[in-house]
């Protein structure tokens, strides 16, 4: 409470304001709403230049407050957000892009596109000059929905192709969508952004119909152009179609590095390191053990079979030829003070057991060869892994007690 | 020069428009006789003439457009009185006393007014007895000089509405205001001759109370404006027809924030210092404003004890302020600390409490625990007084009350139902504003539940009441003070032997603004409630009570202060 009792036209509208923000907090929507309306006489005394002023405050807070009321149909979000496209010029765009996208979430798609269209034929003066980059998206967005379009027509097609019926109409209009798509994506490719819905999109269509060399300039350059922001995304798209188009080992390695670099934990890191596994080249193999300890530093992996087993078969490789056991010393270096009870744990030895034996099977493996067929973890699964006469324990247990010296070497 | 009576209403009191033609200054009626021989002297300055003629749309130089920033205040004087009058007020008030000061302003203020090129006259003020005396010399502000007022334009999307833009004034569309006046009012040098604002539309009226002896106080009057009793804010809509606002006249009379008491209190003082009144009518113990009458009123508001108002009547006897001396208001007179009665009523009540239970955050509370004993044991008779219980009481009272005016806050409705454009080519944008709002509201308002219709609460002078009847106990009226009193020396004296003084020592008013400063850091947590207590029923910052309770609390005891100047705040009665 305030013990001010004074009281400005000013300050009354942040009070009011504040208790907007309050209801929206705890999701009263019918309180909101009706402070809302005091709040609305704000407009007209709008003469601030603050970085928001009350009309944007009210477009925001009122499209909040009929997403979320329950009564707030997606006819009064309409009139309500037709109604704002007039109160500011300046955001006119931004207004009208945002209405697509609630259209969009309510399953409009025709309506969406309409807007789109609509918005993508507005002229104001100097004012279509200064929103260039909100009607780039309104294009690239309308070229989005060109797409999936196009993705229709061309599953109508295939259908069709099935049943031996052919249809002309279908396949012109399916070629035009793929126009109009492709140029407003290829628009919004040029400018540095986070674009995957696009990007996606766009290398579809030029995939279909086979202009594959563009579409790895586009992915190239998404990935590597550095006035774009990073995004690991970008570098994935690249892997991806790489591999569906055959392309060599080598060039898959590289496309995987910078994602490498920046996610180290994710799931493609696998695979990453089982190819370096296979590179003739010392350097990339001493990459792969790395990668994949790396991927295991992170919880998300800890009972992932394949991530084990791919770290498994590793170090296995490296204790039967004897050669680069310091490889597996590197490693274990900055790890041996924490993954012992982060991996390796009596706990977690008796519940990997019990629900996934695979997994307990390749961890006590990399158990036994880190920390000696003495630690806990290997102890407790070799034991039930032979008590209950499942073969490869026992032939585990040989094996970790046959390469004991190497095991030595690391520890020392 | 003219002597015929005029046709409408018989007086023979002539002025000349600008144009030359008679018109009568009691009823505004215009004649068609033009004097015959042209004064070189009338001849209006051309420039004068430029503007005025620019304000007007019409082809007709139509006498009745033409009006000026006086006969607005004017009119919302008379409004208010209207107001106060259908409160209850004496019709006094509005045809004799406040019609009264209101003349004599403008007397005294004319003379000092006419910065006025030749020509120009006061019309429609038939109160005006002093002529119009033209100094040809005078100093006109030069036009550009007024161009240098306006502030930079706001941006295209964002409109200046009124208050504090000015749009861009280009050579046609020339000065903007509906009045004939509206821009030299707003010239920096006016200051120095009282210019009129609407805050001092109050202090006219609280003077004309004053001089009454109404029982309203300035708290109440304040209370009453924002609670939309008393025209204040969107009065001007109401202006007759002829009157027209635009531009400049609009940062005149629209109003954007609430009336602040110590302005308020502070014009009122310079005002009446300014009109030359004489020693106000004595304020008496039978008067309402007399702390021992709003004692009573307050005590009762705050659900406190009726026999606390022996002791508020004590203290007044004790430290003199219950001479009429004291308490009249002797405009001019700066060697007295001017009185306010609302704050000084509130204030010797919390001097009361302190006096009685000390209010240390312990004390009182082990005197409540005392009564509570007391009052178990014995259901006889009326219950003592038990400090906790009224705590209990009024502390959820005021969080209710708080909670609803802190919404009501943030509700304030400002805007007036008839859009106001600063110029005319604005009027499409704010047309256009309006009818969003109006949309929004509707919009947002189907969806806003079950709201209450926003009715207007009955004027009334206790915000909080408390009745006898109820059986919930929860009115302390008739309470005993039995408890916590003893006697001696056959008087009644407080069992409490200590007082803590708010302030070591009074600051000097002029140099630092108040005698004491109010931090919540130090005092007690009952005091701070007390505070909030009466701060909430006059909206007043609890300051303002604080600095009057140190005032009061060096004059009870002055006389142990002088003898040894103690760092200990604490006293000994």
């Amino acid at each position: 409470s305030s013990h001010e009792h004074k009281l400005s036209f000013r300050k009354s509208k942040e009070v009011c304001l504040s208790y907007i923000q309050d209801a929206m907090l705890q999701k009263q929507w019918e309180r909101a709403a009706e402070f809302l309306t005091f709040y609305t006489e704000s407009v007209e005394k709008d003469f601030s230049r603050d970085y928001m002023g009350p009309s944007e405050i009210i477009w925001r807070i009122g499209t909040e407050i009929l997403c979320h009321h329950s009564q707030g149909s997606i006819k009064e979000l309409n009139s309500f957000i037709e109604l704002m496209k007039t109160s500011g010029i300046k955001r006119y765009l931004k207004v009208c892009l945002e209405h697509v996208f609630h259209l969009l979430c309510n399953g409009l798609i025709d309506e969406a596109y309409q807007n789109l269209c609509l918005a993508e034929s507005w002229r104001h003066g100097e004012q279509t000059v200064i929103q260039d980059k909100e009607m780039k998206l309104i294009q690239a967005y309308r070229g989005l929905l060109d797409y999936c379009s196009w993705a229709k027509q061309k599953n109508i097609l295939l259908e069709h192709g099935q049943d031996g019926l052919e249809d002309m109409s279908v396949e012109q209009e399916m070629h035009s969508c793929f126009r109009k798509a492709a140029v407003n994506l290829k628009e919004i490719m040029k400018i540095p952004g986070v674009w995957d819905v696009f990007v996606k999109c766009l290398v579809d269509l030029l995939e279909f119909y086979g202009d594959h060399a563009e579409a790895r300039q586009v992915l190239n350059d998404y990935a590597y152009n550095s006035k774009f922001p990073a995004n690991p995304n970008a570098h994935v798209y690249l892997y991806q179609f790489l591999k569906r188009h055959g392309e060599s080992k080598k060039s898959l390695i590289s496309a995987l590095k910078v994602l490498h670099d920046t996610v180290p934990s994710h799931e493609l890191m696998i695979d990453f390191s089982t190819m370096l596994q296979k590179s003739k080249k010392r350097k990339k193999r001493r990459l792969g053990l790395e990668v994949i300890f790396g991927v295991l530093d992170y919880a998300g992996w800890k009972e992932n079979v394949k991530a084990w087993s791919c770290l498994a078969r590793q170090m296995k490789q490296i204790v039967l030829s004897e050669k680069h056991v310091d490889w597996i010393k590197q490693e274990w270096n900055s790890r041996k003070d924490w993954w012992p009870a982060f991996h390796f744990s009596r706990y977690l030895a008796k519940r990997n057991w019990q629900e996934n034996e695979s997994l307990s099977y390749e961890k006590a493996l990399v158990a036994g060869i880190l920390l000696g067929k003495d630690c806990k973890y290997f102890k407790s699964v070799s034991h039930q892994g032979c008590k209950a006469q499942v073969k490869r324990f026992r032939i585990l247990k040989k094996f970790v007690n046959k390469h004991r010296p190497v095991y030595l070497r690391i520890a020392g | 020069d003219f002597n015929e009576r005029c046709v409408q209403c018989s007086e023979v009191n002539w002025g000349l428009t600008d144009g030359g033609k008679f018109y009568c200054r009691s009823c505004h009626n215009v004649t068609e006789r033009t004097r015959e021989v042209v004064n070189t002297d009338f001849i209006p300055n051309a420039r004068v003439q430029t503007i005025s003629k620019s304000v007007k749309n019409q082809e007709e130089t139509d006498r009745d457009c033409e009006w000026y920033v006086c006969e607005g205040f004017q009119f919302v004087l008379k409004k208010q009185a209207e107001a106060l009058e259908a409160l209850g007020v004496c019709p006094q008030m509005k045809d004799e006393v406040l019609y009264n000061f209101w003349r004599r302003y403008l007397q005294k203020s004319k003379q000092a007014y006419c910065n006025r090129p030749p020509g120009e006259t006061v019309q429609a003020l038939s109160v005006c007895d002093s002529s119009t005396d033209v100094d040809s010399e005078a100093d006109r502000p030069s036009l550009h000089h007024y161009f240098s007022l306006s502030e930079s334009e706001g941006d295209l999307e964002t409109d200046c509405s009124f208050a504090s833009t000015a749009s861009k004034i280009s050579e046609s569309t020339s000065v903007c205001s509906g009045s004939v006046d509206g821009n030299l009012y707003l010239m920096k040098n006016q200051k120095e001759k009282l210019r009129m604002t609407m805050p001092m539309t109050l202090s006219f009226c609280y003077m004309a109370l004053l001089w009454l002896r109404e029982p309203v106080t300035l708290s109440d009057l304040l209370r009453f404006v924002v609670e939309g009793h008393i025209p204040y804010f969107n009065v001007f809509q109401h202006f007759p027809e002829k009157m027209k606002l635009c531009g400049l006249d609009l940062k005149i009379f629209c109003i954007e924030s609430w009336p602040v008491y110590e302005e308020v209190h502070n014009k009122m003082l310079e005002l009446a210092a300014f009109l030359d009144l004489p020693r106000f009518p004595d304020i008496t113990d039978s008067c309402f404003l007399h702390p021992d009458v709003l004692c009573m009123k307050y005590l009762m508001e705050a659900n406190l004890p009726d026999e606390l108002h022996n002791w508020t009547c004590r203290v007044v006897k004790k430290i003199c302020i219950g001479e009429a001396d004291f308490l009249t208001l002797v405009p001019g007179n700066k060697s007295t600390r001017n009185v306010k009665y609302d704050v000084l009523a509130a204030a010797l009540i919390v001097v009361v409490l302190k006096l009685l239970f000390l209010l240390d955050d312990h004390y009182e509370w082990l005197l409540s625990d005392f009564a509570e004993e007391r009052n178990k044991k014995n259901k006889e008779g009326s219950p003592y007084f038990e400090f906790k219980k009224w705590y209990k009481v009024i502390k959820s009272s005021l969080d209710v009350e708080q909670k609803k005016l802190d919404e009501e806050r943030a509700k304030y409705v400002w805007r007036c139902e008839k859009p106001l454009f600063y110029s005319a080519n604005m009027k499409s944008k704010v047309l256009k504003r309006r009818q969003m709002v109006v949309n929004l509201q509707n919009q947002f308002g189907k969806l806003s539940g079950s709201v209450r219709p926003a009715e207007k609460p009955n004027p009334s002078s206790f915000q909080l009441s408390w009745s006898e009847e109820n059986t919930d106990g929860t009115c302390f009226h008739g309470h005993s003070l039995k408890g916590i009193l003893q006697e001696k020396h056959g008087l009644l004296a407080a069992m409490n032997p200590d007082y803590w003084l708010g302030t070591i020592k009074l600051c000097n008013e002029k140099v630092c603004g108040h005698p004491a400063h109010y931090r919540e850091v130090d005092l007690p947590q009952s005091y701070h409630f007390v505070l909030r207590l009466f701060s909430f029923l006059l909206r007043l910052h609890p300051s303002y009570i604080h600095d009057e309770v140190c005032v009061i609390e060096h004059k009870l005891f002055n006389k142990k202060l002088c003898k040894k100047p103690k760092a200990n705040i604490r006293v000994r009665k």
